[in-house]
């Protein structure tokens, strides 16, 4: 433990990797051991999805058509969103720890050791109950591309595929983001939750009914729209609205850039502002 | 107050209080509500226009209303199933509380519910004045529904802290009861009409929420404050609450007794 920061230039990605694994792989050997709890989780964060999906049908079960999209294509728009947050939650989500451990003082622990902080906090734990929550984003974009008549082309595949990976990454960076508000905040993790969970809300509406401030929070501040709203209505071949044209669906990934750019810059700061949990 | 109940006001007021030092907390929690609430008001309105204006009773002013006055019972609806008893179930400090002279379960829901009476004033009427002044909501002009709005309100946040205590009471026979817990975050919310209107439920649906004490917490309490429930039918909604008071009260009770004698078992 004691030389590692001297060696790190010379050792290879492999080996700088291993500390990581080796957590990772005690974290899921730790969750699959509590057999009941990891199937009760398993079960109650797929309960949790069916519910949502719950909340949106009962309104189309109403009115058949809402912001422009029937319940069959505003699925399409859920799945994306749906399985890229759980993706994002699985990977980043316990970043909501962070509160816990600085009222802890355990944080500490992390700066003593010779790898970057943010790194170690996003490979401390593995939310593995996310894996049915992924299952049934996956099942709901499966239906809705079944279901739905869509114009295929190789680059409505490479819409499809750069949606999902721009949009997990675009939830993870909510996660980071929030964990450096969290140096400020401490006992006020709810006023980022209002832009993660509120954000994952907002991603699976259709934007259409948005008014003006909120597409301007949800669509390009903490770009929600472009996760799963846009690449479907690019996907559907249909049109946007105001402010949000379908042809900004291949913008998804200065989308997920952006979100990076404030996460890590967010981060900094709240690293910088941070003096230590006095232990 | 006669000095049988004294104990029990007391613990309401210092639940009241401890809600208080925590500030921050409480405005995140407001901005965690309207956030929430002006993505309702986008997709609900969008729905009731779609529906020509008129959808199950809501038309824009109702849904405004039920909109902004769940967001405001957010923090004083227990919807997640944590509670402090669970977790002195679980450590065994439980054992503690039975020393004192005074009833476990009535003891801890008065503190529950003084700690959301107290969140009404950092959430719940902030969340409310800003729906009425940003978006605008139809609000009874009569004082009935005001009146009999607030005691329904009152014993939907009773009815929460009872059935909370229920969820925590299983950890009795339960070592780990974050199972139970889990379950009851995940339908609560649904069930109250947190995110959906009950009314908006097809038949089936409305029934098996009719069945839970959920929507005796919320979607009742919300029903008669907003006007959109009157007179008789109010009463009756009223009614149905003070039952589930009832019947969530006499299963606490009773799940205390067992479990004393169950805690005694295990040595406490």
């Amino acid at each position: 433990m004691a030389e590692p920061v001297v060696h790190q230039g010379s050792v290879g990605p492999v080996t700088r990797l291993a500390p990581y694994r080796a957590v990772l792989a005690a974290r899921v050997r730790a969750q699959r051991s509590y057999r009941s709890n990891f199937l009760i989780d398993l079960g109650s964060s797929l309960l949790v999805g069916f519910v949502e999906l719950a909340e949106v049908w009962i309104l189309f079960h109403n009115v058949h058509v809402l912001g422009g999209f029937t319940f069959v294509q505003i699925l399409l728009v859920f799945g994306i969103a749906d399985f890229s947050f759980a993706l994002a939650d699985l990977f980043f989500g316990h970043c909501d720890n962070l509160p816990t451990y600085l009222r802890a003082g355990t944080l500490d622990v992390f700066y003593l050791r010779p790898q970057p902080v943010l790194m170690q906090l996003i490979t401390s734990e593995i939310s593995l109950r996310r894996l049915s929550r992924a299952g049934l984003g996956v099942g709901s974009i499966v239906i809705a591309l079944a279901l739905n008549d869509i114009d295929w082309s190789a680059a409505r595949v490479a819409l499809l595929v750069l949606a999902l990976v721009s949009a997990t990454a675009t939830f993870a960076a909510l996660f980071v983001w929030a964990a450096g508000l969290q140096f400020f905040l401490v006992s006020g993790a709810e006023l980022t939750n209002a832009f993660v969970y509120g954000g994952r809300y907002a991603a699976t509406q259709p934007a259409a009914v948005w008014s003006r401030p909120i597409k301007v929070v949800f669509g390009f501040l903490f770009p929600m729209a472009f996760t799963a709203y846009l690449p479907a209505l690019e996907l559907l071949g249909l049109p946007g609205p105001q402010w949000l044209p379908a042809g900004l669906a291949w913008c998804t990934p200065l989308a997920a850039l952006w979100s990076w750019g404030m996460a890590l810059g967010t981060w900094r700061v709240g690293m910088r502002h941070y003096q230590g949990g006095g232990g | 107050m006669s000095p049988n109940l004294l104990p029990y006001w007391k613990l309401f007021v210092a639940g009241f209080r401890q809600q208080s030092t925590y500030r921050l907390a409480a405005f995140g929690g407001l901005v965690a509500n309207a956030t929430f609430g002006f993505l309702k008001v986008a997709v609900l309105f969008a729905t009731v226009r779609a529906a020509g204006g008129q959808l199950h009773g809501y038309d824009l002013g109702v849904m405004s209303s039920y909109i902004w006055i769940s967001q405001g019972l957010l923090g004083s609806i227990n919807l997640s199933g944590r509670t402090d008893l669970a977790d002195r179930i679980k450590d065994g400090a439980v054992a503690v509380d039975f020393l004192r002279p005074i009833d476990v379960q009535a003891a801890n829901v008065a503190t529950e519910v003084g700690k959301a009476v107290f969140a009404l004033v950092p959430r719940g009427i902030p969340s409310v004045a800003l729906g009425a002044i940003v978006v605008g909501m139809s609000l009874p002009s009569t004082p009935a529904p005001y009146l009999l709005g607030a005691l329904s309100l009152l014993v939907g946040i009773t009815v929460s802290a009872a059935t909370a205590y229920i969820v925590a009471t299983v950890g009795f026979w339960l070592i780990e009861s974050r199972g139970v817990q889990v379950l009851y975050m995940v339908v609560s919310g649904f069930l109250a009409g947190l995110f959906v209107p009950i009314a908006l439920f097809p038949g089936w649906l409305s029934a098996i929420a009719a069945a839970t004490p959920f929507p005796s917490m919320m979607m009742y309490p919300i029903d008669v404050i907003s006007g959109r429930v009157v007179g008789l039918a109010a009463l009756g909604l009223f009614a149905a609450q003070l039952g589930w008071l009832a019947v969530t009260g006499l299963i606490g009770h009773a799940l205390t007794r067992a479990g004393r004698r169950k805690l005694e078992i295990q040595g406490g």
